[in-house]
């Protein structure tokens, strides 16, 4: 599809000389000079865009050639219009006056103008001048006229209202809100275009123009809407669809318009007034087509008298039922089906809008919103529709004194378990949750409960989803859910791979075996091991935190520690785990904190086999296992007995490095009476003796086959806590010096078995040296080796000493000159 | 509001580096976000233009990465086609939608639909409360007047050539960025005005 010859065209656009371009523009202003332009012409402007595009950088064009390109703004010829705009929206704004030049004969104006208007305005200022112009323009117009031209009013309108309300101002709201009344509510319910009932004979027999049907082919009886259709149509139809597609728009932001009642004075403020209930009575469209009665709002007469805003809304809101009941209708053809879809979440959507602004239309709007809700809850093709109404219930439900809670079970129930592949049901869902997460937790609390099956979603697409769950995750981490949590999360490539299985077993028949290898199939519906494959697949948690039989669940599952899905999913585990230590941290108690730290042990060897993956949760532990026991020293003490069988178990040194590293050093550091009163001199002789078997162990023979020799940091870590602990009960010190001796001795030799690297070898000997030298004055010892906190933490001027120097060298610094 | 539409590579391309996408169409609706921004930031208008090139490029390189991942995720192989298979090629096309968070790089979150056709990508970033059921069916429908009109399944390079073609398409049925509800009917009728211009 991109070829080569499309590249090179590109690179020829940027790498055009400027004496070459400059002989192009020339030309161009020539056959810009001829009165009818031909092919030619069209190529070149052409030619001309795909140089000012190709490159990042703007170009400026010569000013005549500017000139010429404003003038064609204005062309009969459509294409001339679309190419001269394309070129204007390139290169950089003229200056104003060229511009004003074309606003100021604002019923000329085209669609492509426009455009240009809106992207070159330079300022507010010009935007909202360009606003006025349009709303003016929209509310002088004769009926008769060209009507298709200012029907891109609204989408500009609606373009500048987005990105800065404040360009409108009330008064503006005020025509716009009357005009979006007229056209949505009172558009012509006859077919435009001249359609007529007399077929192929007409003749000058009777021209009665037929009225609008519905989608399914049965002829309309209530007023005109997007799923109204007719051979032609008439333009107050074509505003009907303009001003429903920015109605949600702006319903959302006509509050922040600027308010210019405070410059108003009171002669125009009583003018504006005057106009308003003239226009009520003369513009207001109601009197005229008061033949359609419309079955949706037969109680609307008194409308008539509420102000604009007001009369928008409640015109809304008819507009919106009427939407809904016409979804109801078997469209003919399959497109229109999917605009129904589109047009249900737009009627909810604004219905919610409209409720959110006036309360008492809750009651109104909730009979069929509950229709709705259970005419679509048991079809899954709708699930996309049901997100709107479980908003609507979200925000209504408690004042209507609705029950909600089949809506949650649908939703965070049903669709996770069975829609985890629909990418955009899981961005909408995602994007509920992360809205309305406030909300939830107070009028729906419950829906915490169905964490395992909105993890489903991030175990899917992990990419897709890691970001929503970035945000999400802290909300979702309670003291009741942060056991079953943490498991979850390990095992997330576990369930990203039966996720895969899960939607494979369904569309590969049963008799078809392990064709490609697929063990994993195999085990998947083998009932034997049902039970693993249902744990990870639940919808709620209280099921327990995990089971027991997780390694064969590992086994089971080898195959899938290549698919790009469980691949990716084990990439973002261990960012989601750091989520979770940091937010645990802040809502566990130290029976929680404690019980996590177990956890982390266990699991540390239990972990599916994907490449480098045990390798990074062994570092995040690591790393949060130091921070928990920084925070709360005393959980060293208290879990000291599983701590000690976890150092004192001699393959953990070779199998899991980095963890069993950090876990000798907590245990050096603070098991300690400071630290937890507890602890008695009998923890610290058996925390010595554990480690120093170990360490004996592994100094003295080689690492066992299929292992390399322990890192440097390993056997210093296990020396300084031996020293620290000697340090603290002094009879172990004739100990620990009978060890350095032995390594003295060992290291005398040319190479020893447990050790790989001579400077290794030297840098440990070293550092025992150093240990064994500060060990000879214990007094000294237990302060160098375990400072107390005042040491370590810099107290900067509240140090007398420290602050001397300070203030001198403050003082210094003023006194100088520059 | 849509913000903004691109065709752009999804296939890597020589003379960028790897996940880099050539843009091979872009327009931006709306005014200029660093006019209207509430720091002062006082760019020129050629700083401007840039910024704007930039934000462009960074969608761009966004998607192409989320298609290469949903695409080697799914596994399915891409089979070449040629024209006259448009409506095929359509069908078989992956999609998806990707959060751009507020700041990166537009002032607010977008969520930006992306089609992938084979080797080039329709991409649609529009405000996360718009109606994306309705956007879908937009992104859908623009990419199948762009395969047709602009014969894009073929060697040609009427993408970059006939631009025009697309401005006019996008006035129509996605006017300065405005999501249309519009029945067969009304799209028809849409689709025939487009139809005139690119006759002539």
């Amino acid at each position: 599809m991109y070829s080569l010859g499309s590249e090179s065209l590109i690179k020829q656009a940027r790498e055009i000389q400027d004496s070459e371009l400059q002989k192009f523009y020339n030309r161009l202003v020539k056959l810009l000079q001829v009165k009818e332009l031909g092919h030619e012409t069209l190529d070149s402007l052409q030619r001309l865009h795909l140089i000012l595009c190709a490159n990042k950088y703007a170009r400026t064009l010569p000013s005549d050639l500017q000139q010429r390109l404003l003038l064609l703004l204005s062309s009969p010829s459509e294409q001339l219009q679309v190419l001269s705009s394309a070129l204007l929206r390139e290169t950089l704004p003229s200056s104003g006056e060229e511009l004003n030049n074309i606003q100021e004969n604002i019923s000329q104006l085209n669609t492509h103008a426009a455009a240009v208007l809106v992207s070159q305005a330079g300022s507010r200022a010009e935007l909202s001048n360009l606003c006025a112009q349009l709303v003016h323009g929209l509310e002088g117009r004769p009926a008769d006229g060209p009507a298709r031209s200012l029907m891109f009013t609204l989408p500009v309108l609606k373009s500048i209202l987005t990105l800065s309300p404040e360009c409108l101002t009330e008064e503006h709201v005020t025509i716009l809100s009357k005009k979006l009344v007229d056209w949505l509510r009172y558009a012509s319910i006859v077919q435009g275009g001249g359609a007529s009932s007399g077929g192929f004979f007409t003749g000058s027999r009777s021209r009665q123009p037929l009225p609008t049907a519905e989608l399914d082919g049965s002829v309309s009886g209530d007023f005109f809407t997007v799923l109204c259709v007719g051979q032609g149509f008439t333009e107050d139809q074509w505003m009907n669809v303009y001003s429903f597609s920015m109605l949600h728009h702006w319903l959302l932001t006509y509050h922040s318009v600027s308010s210019s009642n405070n410059t108003m004075d009171t002669a125009s403020r009583l003018q504006l007034s005057f106009s308003l209930s003239h226009s009520l009575s003369n513009d207001d469209r109601s009197e005229v087509d008061g033949s359609v009665v419309s079955m949706v709002s037969a109680t609307s007469s008194s409308s008539r008298l509420l102000p604009p805003k007001e009369r928008l809304r409640e015109k809304a809101f008819q507009y919106c039922q009427r939407l809904i009941e016409q979804c109801d209708r078997k469209a003919q053809k399959k497109t229109d089906t999917e605009l129904q879809k589109a047009c249900m979440v737009e009627a909810v959507c604004i219905l919610d809008c409209v409720c959110l602004e006036d309360p008492s239309m809750v009651f109104r709007a909730f009979p069929s919103i509950k229709a709705l809700f259970g005419r679509l809850s048991s079809d899954l093709s709708f699930a996309r529709v049901l997100l709107p109404i479980a908003q609507f219930y979200l925000n209504h439900g408690e004042m209507a004194a609705v029950d909600c809670e089949c809506v949650w079970k649908l939703v965070f129930g049903r669709f996770p378990a069975e829609l985890f592949n629909d990418s955009f049901l899981a961005h909408e869902l995602l994007r509920f949750l992360r809205l309305n997460l406030e909300s939830l937790q107070l009028r729906a609390p419950e829906f915490i409960r169905f964490l395992p099956n909105l993890l489903k979603f991030l175990a899917w697409d992990s990419s897709a989803a890691v970001d929503d769950f970035v945000d999400l995750l802290p909300s979702l981490v309670t003291e009741g859910t942060a056991v079953e949590m943490f498991h979850t999360l390990l095992d997330l490539p576990c369930l990203s791979a039966t996720l895969v299985l899960q939607l494979r077993s369904m569309s590969l028949p049963i008799s078809e075996s392990s064709s490609r290898g697929l063990l994993s199939l195999d085990a998947f519906r083998n009932p034997a091991f049902r039970g693993l494959f249902l744990f990870l697949l639940r919808v709620e948690t209280g099921s327990g935190h995990t089971i027991d039989r997780l390694s064969t669940l590992h086994d089971l599952l080898a195959e899938a520690a290549d698919w790009p899905r469980v691949v990716r999913c084990a990439q973002i585990v261990p960012v989601l785990l750091h989520i979770y230590f940091n937010t645990v941290v802040t809502v566990a108690d130290e029976k929680l904190l404690a019980h996590l730290i177990l956890v982390m042990l266990e699991r540390s060897s239990l972990l599916l086999a994907i490449p480098t993956y045990s390798k990074e949760i062994h570092r995040v532990f690591s790393c949060h296992l130091l921070r928990l026991c920084k925070l709360r020293p005393s959980l060293v003490v208290d879990q000291s007995h599983e701590l000690l069988e976890f150092a004192g178990t001699t393959v953990n040194v070779y199998s899991k490095e980095e963890i069993y590293t950090h876990v000798v050093w907590v245990l050096g550091e603070y098991l300690s009476v400071s630290s937890d009163s507890r602890c008695s001199v009998t923890h610290i002789t058996s925390c010595f003796e554990t480690l120093e078997a170990v360490l004996f162990e592994i100094t003295s023979s080689a690492p066992p086959p299929g292992t390399v020799c322990p890192a440097p940091k390993v056997i210093t870590t296990l020396m300084s806590a031996l020293a620290k602990l000697a340090s603290r009960s002094h009879d172990l010190i004739p100990r620990v010096s009978l060890f350095f001796s032995k390594l003295r001795t060992a290291a005398k030799s040319d190479s020893v078995i447990w050790c790989a690297d001579e400077g290794d070898l030297v840098a440990i000997v070293t550092r025992g040296e150093e240990l064994w030298s500060l060990l000879k004055t214990p007094g000294v010892a237990q302060s160098v080796l375990t400072p107390p906190p005042h040491v370590l933490t810099p107290r900067w001027h509240r140090d007398t000493n420290l602050a001397m120097p300070l203030q001198l060298r403050v003082l210094t610094r003023l006194t100088h000159s520059q | 509001m849509v913000r903004c539409f691109l065709i752009h590579t999804l296939c890597p391309v020589g003379a960028l580096s790897a996940g880099e996408s050539r843009v091979l169409y872009s327009r931006l609706f709306g005014p200029d976000e660093a006019v209207l921004s509430k720091q002062q930031l006082g760019f020129s208008p050629e700083e401007r233009r840039l910024l704007q090139k930039e934000k462009i490029s960074v969608v761009a390189r966004q998607v192409r990465s989320a298609v290469a991942l949903s695409r080697e995720a799914s596994g399915r192989q891409l089979v070449d086609a040629v024209p006259g298979e448009e409506a095929l090629v359509l069908q078989d096309a992956d999609n998806g939608v990707v959060r751009l968070r507020a700041g990166d790089p537009f002032s607010q979150e977008m969520s930006v639909l992306w089609l992938g056709v084979q080797s080039l990508g329709f991409t649609l970033a529009c405000e996360p409360h718009e109606n994306l059921l309705l956007a879908e069916r937009v992104l859908r429908n623009l990419s199948r007047h762009c395969l047709e009109n602009l014969h894009m399944l073929g060697q040609g390079s009427e993408v970059l050539l006939k631009s025009s073609r697309i401005d006019v398409l996008l006035s129509r049925l996605l006017p300065h960025g405005q999501l249309l509800f519009l029945n067969h009917r009304f799209a028809q009728s849409l689709e025939k005005e487009v139809a005139a211009y690119v006759a002539k």
